[in-house]
């Protein structure tokens, strides 16, 4: 890979990275700290929104954004053929989830 | 059959499973012992990340912590869990590509210094120390409760296992053994889950349970309206609403997630994995088990204390279950009868409460609490140990490889042989489990508090160096160094003073912009972050050949130098 690519690669790699942190600030500090007494007003069932996002919604929100972030930098890889090299030594069942 | 039996049953099935799987898989080289050889598939080290994370402190305190901190304790859960995606995002794929077997190697090759090496295996040591020694006490408290052997004997058994499985296995035994524990602490804390989500509110799924309404037997309406209602009245305030101020709050939230981050224990589980694509895919995977438990916690939470206080609150001392006085022998209830009525007022005010319930009590008694059947019971017992022996046998790994790699093969004696380093590091795990035993017998503070301990010193040591060190390509040996000094001696001389020297004086007008000790490492980390950028402007760059690590780690699968793999 030249270095023009390696250095859009990186580039491309830290935006996917900022913009998902921006997320992950936004629904711990955010929902569940700063502005968890705002959407206590606000019910789902039996839970406070503020008390719920603190204590149960921040956490799901978490492991969307890992898979989000697995997803995009699939696409990326693909994008600049880095996966290639490592498909090689990756068994059959991860080559389909390529596709 | 008695609770006892059932105890004895469950954890000598679990015992022989984790020493089966020792025997199985013992390591042949230093690449077994320090990284399972490499091939670990990502579901398997994600299973084994989840069990090497959740520690005697996330299974017995966690739960108990937040039942009594009401919404505040979900510092410990966003903590515990957004940490993880600092991990996946900023430091896993990045460390799987580096490809070396420790965090000091990173930081030592990272830096091109022996200094930063030594650093960072000073700072490792330390955190993995503290961090290990609140495992043994959890074992040990375990033992000492469900087989009433004394603490000592219980520690001693527990040091035995563990010594057994990560000295003949390091990490390939471990990891496997982390397996089939994260199979049993996740089953052992689910299972009294729901029965009591069932009993309580008829809806079988905790996390949906404890915001459904309670049955007609336990009364009706939401369960945390009655929970705010009944801590109101008794003087505890609202239970779903924030008591701590605002930015100690956010301070120790951002301690904790930087110190997981930051904790040499779980990152090098992700050294084991074959490419940066597994790297990625097993952090999503560990999160998905970690929040399993995370999220049933403060499900446990609601419902042990509204079961509590619907036990204890004004009833007869003498018309207690059998479980409030096996509780009282192990001095974690504590019952005085200040106006002499014979009944317990469980109440806000320290004047007139008569009753004094620890936190672990939550998470261990509460099966007895709801009149669950024995073996379930017993279950719990189990799972604590696999919680405590799982988390601890990482620990210990970080430990035995930070000397037998990063100070003897790397910097005292570079000549030795792999076999004389494999048998260095088996001897340093067997000195690791001594003296994390004798601190497990002669513990040096609450579980949860000396793990809280832990946190502030990763986050203020390793996260910052780590993270500049892969994004910052400019970041030269000076200023990590500076950086990971002051941020460590900083948080570790606020921590000691307000923990040690003058604990009378720790409250929200002593604390440095009212940030607890337990948050105080989010400082740390700022400083270490100012001090390293800074000294870093004033020295020179670093070599060529360090921002060529640095520009291969930045990308997956190719070697910037050298031949590109065929495809």
């Amino acid at each position: 890979m030249s270095d023009k690519n390696a250095r859009s690669y990186w580039q491309a790699n830290v935006r996917i990275v900022l913009r998902l942190l921006c997320v992950w600030f936004f629904i711990s500090f955010g929902c569940g700290i700063l502005l968890a007494d705002f959407l206590d007003q606000f019910r789902i069932g039996g839970f406070k929104l503020g008390f719920w996002m603190a204590q149960q919604g921040s956490i799901y929100g978490f492991v969307i954004l890992i898979y989000v972030y697995i997803r995009q930098m699939d696409k990326l890889d693909h994008q600049y053929k880095l996966d290639q090299t490592q498909s090689a030594d990756s068994s059959p069942s991860d080559k389909e989830e390529q596709s | 059959m008695s609770v006892q039996l059932w105890t004895y049953i469950f954890v000598f099935l679990s015992f022989g499973l984790y020493i089966g799987i020792a025997i199985w898989s013992r390591a042949g080289s230093t690449h077994d012992f320090y990284i399972a050889g490499g091939g670990v598939k990502p579901l398997v080290n994600g299973m084994a990340t989840a069990a090497d994370w959740m520690s005697a402190a996330s299974f017995i305190s966690m739960a108990g912590l937040i039942s009594f901190l009401g919404r505040d304790g979900a510092y410990y859960l966003m903590g515990w869990t957004g940490g993880y995606v600092l991990l996946a995002l900023l430091l896993a794929p990045y460390l799987r590509k580096f490809g070396k077997y420790t965090v000091p190697a990173f930081i030592g090759d990272r830096y091109y210094s022996q200094s930063a090496r030594l650093t960072a295996v000073f700072c490792a040591i330390v955190v993995s120390f503290v961090y290990v020694c609140g495992q043994m006490q959890g074992a040990g408290i375990v033992f000492s409760r469900f087989l009433e052997v004394d603490i000592t004997t219980g520690v001693i058994i527990g040091m035995a296992i563990v010594f057994f499985y990560a000295v003949l296995g390091g990490m390939k035994g471990i990891t496997y053994t982390q397996v089939a524990q994260y199979c049993v602490l996740i089953f052992a804390y689910m299972v009294p889950a729901v029965f009591i989500s069932l009993m309580m509110t008829g809806n079988p799924i905790p996390q949906l349970g404890f915001g459904s309404e309670l049955t007609p037997e336990y009364g009706g309406g939401y369960l945390l309206d009655r929970l705010d209602g009944v801590s109101e009245q008794l003087g505890f305030g609202i239970y779903t609403e924030g008591h701590k101020s605002t930015q100690d709050v956010f301070f120790i939230t951002a301690a904790l997630m930087f110190g997981t981050a930051g904790l040499p224990h779980v990152i090098i589980r992700f050294f084991t994995v074959p490419s940066v694509r597994d790297a990625r895919r097993s952090a999503g995977y560990a999160l998905i088990f970690i929040a399993i438990l995370y999220t049933t916690a403060p499900a446990i939470a609601a419902f042990s204390k509204v079961n509590l206080m619907n036990t204890v609150n004004n009833a007869e001392y003498s018309s207690m279950p059998s479980w409030f006085s096996t509780w009282e022998r192990t001095s974690l209830i504590a019952f005085d009868d200040k106006n002499g009525d014979g009944r317990i007022q469980y109440v806000g005010d320290p004047q007139v409460n008569e009753l004094t319930v620890n936190r672990d009590i939550m998470v261990l008694a509460n099966p007895e609490i709801a009149r669950l059947p024995n073996w379930v019971v017993a279950l719990v017992a189990a799972g604590a140990l696999a919680a405590a022996l799982s988390t601890a046998a990482g620990l210990l790994l970080v430990i035995s490889t930070s000397i037998s790699h990063d100070l003897m093969k790397r910097c005292i004696a570079p000549n030795i042989t792999e076999k004389q380093e494999l048998r260095y590091a088996r001897i340093a795990i067997f000195a690791a489990v001594l003296i994390a035993g004798y601190f497990g017998i002669n513990p040096p503070g609450f579980v949860a508090e000396v793990v809280a301990f832990a946190f502030g010193l990763a986050a203020a040591s390793f996260f910052p160096a780590i993270v500049l060190g892969i994004f910052y390509s400019r970041m030269n040996r000076q200023g990590a160094v500076a950086g990971m000094m002051t941020g460590f001696g900083f948080t570790a001389a606020y921590i000691i003073f307000f923990k040690f020297i003058s604990p009378e004086l720790s409250n929200a007008s002593h604390w440095l912009f009212g940030i607890s000790p337990e948050g105080i490492g989010t400082l740390g980390t700022i400083i270490n972050l100012i001090v390293a950028l800074s000294v870093c402007r004033f020295t020179a760059a670093p070599p060529e050949d360090v921002q060529t690590i640095v520009r291969n780690i930045r990308l997956p699968g190719e070697h910037i130098e050298g031949t590109t793999p065929t495809t």
